[in-house]
C-alpha cells in the first residue's frame, strides 16, 4: 500500500464518509440553527448594553464593564463546563444545547458590547451637537444618528469576532451537543477512522468561509470616506 | 429669574422688508449678564447682548475672545454657569426647562458641517422633522425639498455627504436647519473650514436669509461679509463685548484698542 493509498484510506474513506454523512449533516443542521441564535442575541444583547451604557449611569456602566471583562478573560469551555455540571446541583438542569447557547451568546454580548462601546464613543461630538441643536433628544439623537454609524465603523472587527465566537459551537461536543463535530468524533471511534472527521472540517469551512467572505464585503460596503 | 437687568439699548427697529410683522419691544434673542468659565478659566466675563428680529449681528474677536462659546451658550450646547437668555421673551436658562423644545427654535449651524454621513442630503433635513415635529414622510419630504431649493441644492436631496463639496455641505447644513423654521439661526464659523472659493456660495445663502427676514447671529471671520451684510457688528475681547455698532463705525472708527489691533491685523478688502 503506496503512502498515498494509507492517506486515502485514512482521510478520505469513500465507504465510510458514506455511511456517516447523513449523521454529520445533522451535526451541521444543529450547528447552523446554534450559530444563528448566538449571533442574533449576542449582537442584541451587545448593542442593547452598549446604548444603555451611553446614558452613563454610574451603577449600571459599572456593572456593565464588569459583565463585559469577565465574559472577555474567562475561556468559553470554562463557563461551558461550569454552567452544564455545575447548575444542576443548585436545581437548575439545562439542556446542553441550551448551556452552549447561553454561554456562547453571552460571551459574545460582551464583545460585542465593547466593540460597540468603542464605535458609540468614536463617533465625532459634533454628531451629537448637530442632532441635539435640531431638538432630538438623546436617545433619538443615539438610535437614528450615532448608532447606525456606529455599528457601520465597527463592522469588520464585529464579524471577525462573530466567526471566532460562532465556531467555538464546536466546544459543546464536551457536553454532547450534537453539533457538526460530535457527531463526526463518535462517527470517528465506530469506524476507528479518521475521514468523519475530514468530512467535519469540510463542512466547516463551507459554512463559515461564506461568512469569512461576507465581513470582507461589508467591510468595503460600509466604509465611506470622511469628509 | 431677573428680567430687568442691564441690557444694551441697540435694538434695531427697522425690519428688513415687511413680511413678518415686527416684534416691537422684545428682542428675538436676549443674553444678560452670561458667565461661563472653564475650570479655572473665565471665558465669558458679564456678556449681555440682544438680537433684534430679522436682524443679522456679527461677532467678532480673536480666537479665545469667548465668542464660540457665547454662540454655544445660546442653545445651551454650554451650559453658562451664570446669566438668563431669553427666546422671543421667555427664559431657556436654568432648570425645568424642555431644552428640546427649545432648540428646534434656534437653528444652529456648525464649523464642521456635522451632517449625518449615513443619510443623504434629504434625510439629512427630514429627521428632526419627522421625529422632532413628528411630521409624516410627505410632509417632511416636501419640506426638505423646499429647504434644499433655497438653498440651492434642490439637485443634491439624493447625495450622500461625501459625495457633496464643503460648500454644499454647509448649505444642506443650513436647509436642515432652516427646515425647522427657527426664530434665530446662529452661524459657529460657518465658512472657516472651506476653501476660498467655496466661502461665497454659502455667503450668498446667508445673505438670502437675511433678505428673507431671518434673523441671525453669526461668529465669523468674514470682515467684508460682515461689513456689507450685517446690521451689526459686536467686538469681543478677553469675555467681554468691548465695543458693538453698525459695521461701518465699528471698521472705520474703532474705539476700543483691542478692535483696533484686531482689525490692523486684519485686511477686510477695501
Amino acid at each position: 500500500m503506496s503512502n498515498l493509498d494509507r492517506f486515502i484510506e485514512t482521510f478520505l474513506n469513500g465507504a465510510v464518509l458514506a455511511k456517516y454523512t447523513p449523521s454529520i449533516l445533522q451535526g451541521v443542521w444543529v450547528t447552523v440553527e446554534l450559530s444563528i441564535l448566538i449571533v442574533i442575541s449576542g449582537t442584541l444583547l451587545g448593542t442593547l448594553l452598549a446604548c444603555i451604557r451611553a446614558y452613563r449611569l454610574r451603577l449600571i456602566s459599572f456593572l456593565i464593564v464588569i459583565y463585559a471583562d469577565i465574559f472577555r478573560a474567562l475561556p468559553p469551555l470554562v463557563l461551558i463546563l461550569l454552567a452544564y455540571f455545575g447548575l444542576p446541583n443548585i436545581g437548575l438542569s439545562l439542556s446542553s444545547f441550551t448551556v452552549l447557547f447561553v454561554i456562547l451568546g453571552l460571551t459574545l454580548g460582551a464583545f460585542a458590547e465593547e466593540i460597540i462601546w468603542a464605535g458609540i464613543t468614536s463617533t465625532d461630538k459634533g454628531q451629537w451637537e448637530a442632532a441635539r441643536s435640531t431638538g432630538l433628544g438623546f436617545t433619538r439623537t443615539l438610535i437614528h444618528v450615532v448608532l447606525p454609524q456606529a455599528v457601520r465603523m465597527v463592522i469588520p472587527p464585529l464579524t471577525n469576532r462573530a466567526i471566532a465566537i460562532t465556531k467555538m459551537t464546536a466546544l459543546g461536543t464536551v457536553i454532547g451537543v450534537p453539533d457538526i463535530l460530535n457527531q463526526a468524533t463518535t462517527a470517528q471511534s465506530f469506524s476507528g477512522n479518521a475521514s468523519p472527521l475530514t468530512l467535519a472540517a469540510m463542512a466547516y469551512v463551507l459554512l463559515f468561509l461564506p461568512f469569512v467572505i461576507l465581513s470582507r464585503w461589508l467591510e468595503s460596503r460600509f466604509s465611506w470616506k470622511k469628509n | 429669574m431677573s428680567k430687568t437687568t442691564i441690557r444694551p439699548a441697540v435694538n434695531k427697529p427697522d425690519q428688513q422688508n415687511g413680511a413678518t410683522a415686527p416684534a416691537k419691544g422684545r428682542p428675538t434673542l436676549e443674553v444678560i449678564g452670561l458667565k461661563k468659565s472653564f475650570g479655572t478659566v473665565e471665558v465669558l466675563k458679564n456678556v449681555s447682548l440682544s438680537v433684534a428680529k430679522s436682524e443679522m449681528v456679527f461677532v467678532l474677536g480673536r480666537s479665545g475672545s469667548g465668542k464660540s462659546t457665547m454662540l454655544r451658550c445660546c442653545n445651551r450646547l454650554e451650559e453658562p454657569d451664570s446669566g438668563d437668555i431669553l427666546l422671543e421673551g421667555e427664559q431657556i436658562t436654568g432648570r425645568g426647562v424642555n431644552l428640546d423644545k427649545v432648540r428646534r427654535r434656534i437653528g444652529m449651524v456648525f464649523q464642521s458641517f456635522n451632517l449625518y454621513p449615513h443619510l443623504d442630503a434629504r434625510r439629512n433635513v427630514t429627521l428632526a422633522l419627522r421625529k422632532v415635529l413628528k411630521q409624516s414622510r410627505d410632509e417632511a419630504d416636501t419640506r426638505a425639498a423646499a429647504a434644499l431649493a433655497r438653498v440651492g441644492l434642490a439637485d443634491k436631496a439624493g447625495n450622500y455627504p461625501s459625495q457633496l463639496s464643503g460648500g454644499q455641505q454647509q448649505r444642506v447644513a443650513i436647509a436642515r436647519a432652516i427646515a425647522l423654521e427657527p426664530a434665530v439661526m446662529l452661524f459657529d464659523e460657518p465658512t472657516s473650514a472651506l476653501d476660498p472659493e467655496l466661502v461665497g456660495d454659502v455667503l450668498g445663502v446667508m445673505r438670502e436669509l437675511k433678505q428673507d427676514g431671518m434673523t441671525m447671529l453669526v461668529v465669523s471671520h468674514e470682515m467684508a461679509f460682515a461689513r456689507e451684510a450685517a446690521d451689526r457688528v459686536v467686538f469681543m475681547a478677553d469675555g467681554h463685548i468691548v465695543e458693538q455698532g453698525p459695521p461701518e463705525d465699528i471698521f472705520t472708527n474703532p474705539q476700543h484698542d483691542s478692535t483696533r489691533a484686531f482689525l490692523s491685523r486684519y485686511s477686510y478688502g477695501q
